[in-house]
């Protein structure tokens, strides 16, 4: 292939650049700017620089909904990986031409709208709802299980509708792995257990990686699953900025609760793009000592 | 020296995956401190007999006895066998050292041994300064005696070795057989080696088995195997042979064109019966003496200079396919020939031999 010139690159960039420039960098330049205003007395913006509205970011009462955000994005990621990359697991030691189909139907719900999907659960969780009603049918008489509403109804509706992005990206490392390196760990006398531990699951960390950030970024900033599932009653740090914005009305520090959101996710992503840089810088290196 | 004892019988193993026949009755004996080679033709079943040895596939039917104890239904990580996979199957997030001592942390030694032994077989295999290296940083020749070191290490009692020279390019090949064959002798490990390269176990192998669909041809020592082939096949799969058809006689072969080679024709064989003679390229003389058993006029066609000999391709009446010839370059020096010149081949009934067609 030809490579291209500087001068022909960034023309081919140009579109991508422009459209990131209007409908992500400069908004997100006003939301930033917005944080640094204080809010009118009537509600509405009063344009007078502050830095308070970061300093109530810091506040106890705020600073615990984003710890709890954190914990609940936190044990929806375990999960999802724990189940994602038994499924991943599985779909790569199934025939190779079943894999194809066991992967489309993990990606399955990715076809229909995410508030579909979440209304779906509420259908199951409902004090009435599907899970009561096969309870019932199996005999039990008692008070209907609370599960709507719940944080564990919150976690279940994060880990379903990211679970396929976790097995994804487990499925990729798994599916490239020589299988000769198991056997030749068992050949050397491990166990399965141990040849898990050992040799498999060092190999495919960096899908774990990917996959775990994807379902914490997500869901940190999720607002939609713990407004429906949670019933408002689990506040997580997307229900409070769009509160601020939509209820309180207070704008500049709806602005400094989504800017510290932001930063928290960026933080995530560039400790996940380090150490996969790292891994890669480590490789590269190795390959120029082969060579050489 | 004492008298070599058995230390695997393979007893009348069979093997099927579904519908498809992989091995089928196979028995033979592998002797202690043997240099044992499994050849054959790509799909003959030899991989899954040397994966039936290392127990990551089961045989439908048989025993497989190792010091006189079945180990058919062992599983991999529990019977004293080890195997150098074709593709080496070096762990590739672990240094050498790592690589090497992983399966003597397996027996669970104390660290101090375990440092010993790997420390000793890494001298042995001379990887000392690759010892902190991962598997990338490594060129193929390493990477195979790495892959050969981890497997010693654990001083098994069979050494299985699947096509180990297979990913080495045609150089490395030849120095490596030398090599493997001088650590088999000093570590004094019986070694089972898979090849489809019938050159690479006649230099390498003590005793050798080929194996064709399935099932055992012949199993003897790489000169018996060229000098006395068991059939017509591996006389064809083992170097390169001749072949005359026609129909068997008292004391040779009938060609086609009514001309008729002297051999000895086995019992088996009843006259008129359909029968090859064949004859080895280095058996054929140019220009034979008279009083040779067979002698056949016929014309250079091409010939090839290889250093140490020259090949001729002499087309005869005997056959469809042109002769091959090789001569040595003394030989060729005397009374040189060209392409295209008439020449006459001679060579002795006793090296000829007669198989069922």
């Amino acid at each position: 292939m030809r490579s291209f010139t500087p001068s022909r690159s960034s023309l081919l960039m140009a579109p991508a650049l422009a459209w990131l420039t209007a409908l992500m960098v400069v908004p997100c330049a006003l939301v930033l700017a917005l944080a640094f205003f204080r809010r009118g007395i009537y509600g509405g913006i009063e344009y007078s620089f502050t830095l308070e509205n970061f300093g109530l970011v810091l506040d106890p009462l705020y600073a615990g909904i984003f710890l709890n955000s954190a914990r609940i994005a936190g044990t929806a990621t375990l999960i999802a990986v724990v189940i994602g990359y038994a499924a991943a697991y599985a779909i790569a030691a199934a025939p190779r031409r079943w894999q194809p189909v066991f992967l489309f139907f993990a990606v399955l719900p990715f076809w229909s709208n995410y508030l579909i999907r979440t209304y779906a659960w509420i259908v199951l969780l409902n004090r009435e709802g599907l899970i009561t009603q096969l309870l019932r049918w199996f005999g039990y008489t008692g008070e209907p299980p609370s599960m709507l509403y719940t944080e564990g109804a919150v976690i279940a509706g994060l880990v379903y509708n990211y679970l396929p992005f976790v097995i994804l990206a487990c499925y990729a490392p798994l599916s490239r792995l020589n299988p000769e390196l198991a056997e030749a760990s068992r050949d050397l006398g491990a166990s399965t257990m141990t040849t898990f531990r050992r040799v498999i699951l060092p190999l495919t960390v960096p899908g774990i990686a990917a996959g775990a950030v994807f379902v914490f970024v997500l869901s940190i900033g999720n607002f939609v699953t713990p407004a429906l599932l949670g019933g408002g009653r689990f506040q997580m740090i997307g229900n409070l900025v769009y509160d601020q914005f939509l209820t309180a009305n207070d704008w500049p520090f709806g602005a400094a609760l989504a800017m510290a959101l932001i930063a928290i996710m960026l933080l995530v992503l560039m400790a996940q793009a380090l150490a996969a840089d790292r891994a890669a810088g480590r490789t590269a290196e190795a390959k120029a000592a082969a060579d050489g | 020296m004492s008298e070599p004892r058995t230390l695997l019988a393979i007893d009348n193993v069979s093997k099927n995956f579904g519908r498809v026949t992989a091995i089928d009755g196979i028995s033979l004996d592998i002797r202690e401190n043997e240099f044992f080679a499994l050849l054959g033709p790509s799909g003959c079943g030899k991989t899954t007999l040397l994966r039936m040895l290392a127990g990551f596939e089961t045989p439908n039917e048989g025993r497989i006895l190792l010091d006189g104890r079945d180990i058919a239904r062992i599983p991999p990580n529990k019977r004293p066998v080890n195997l150098m996979f074709q593709s080496y199957a070096l762990f590739p997030h672990m240094s050498v050292r790592a690589n090497v001592s992983y399966g003597l942390e397996m027996e669970r030694l104390p660290a101090k041994e375990i440092r010993s032994r790997v420390d000793a077989i890494l001298a042995t295999t001379e990887l000392v300064a690759f010892a902190d290296r991962k598997p990338e940083q490594l060129s193929g020749g390493q990477k195979q005696r790495v892959a050969l070191a981890r497997a010693l290490v654990k001083r098994p009692r069979l050494l299985l070795l699947d096509e180990p020279l297979g990913a080495l390019d045609k150089k490395l090949r030849g120095a490596m057989q030398l090599e493997l064959k001088r650590l088999q002798h000093e570590v004094g490990i019986t070694f089972v080696i898979v090849t489809h390269d019938q050159e690479e176990s006649l230099v390498m192998a003590d005793r050798m088995a080929v194996l064709r669909d399935g099932k055992l041809l012949q199993c003897d020592t790489p000169h018996a195997v060229y000098e006395h082939p068991a059939d017509r096949f591996v006389a064809d799969f083992i170097g390169v042979m001749n072949f005359v058809p026609g129909k068997a006689a008292d004391d040779g072969v009938m060609a086609a064109n009514g001309a008729r080679i002297a051999g000895t024709v086995p019992a088996m064989l009843s006259p008129g019966a359909a029968a090859v003679a064949s004859v080895r390229p280095e058996r054929i003389r140019l220009f034979p003496p008279p009083e040779t058993a067979n002698r056949v006029a016929g014309t250079v066609e091409a010939l090839a200079y290889h250093g140490l000999d020259l090949q001729l391709h002499v087309r005869t009446a005997l056959s469809q396919k042109p002769f091959l010839v090789r001569v040595t370059a003394d030989a060729a020096d005397r009374r040189p020939v060209a392409s295209g010149d008439a020449v006459e081949l001679g060579w002795d009934a006793a090296d000829v031999r007669i198989f069922a067609d």
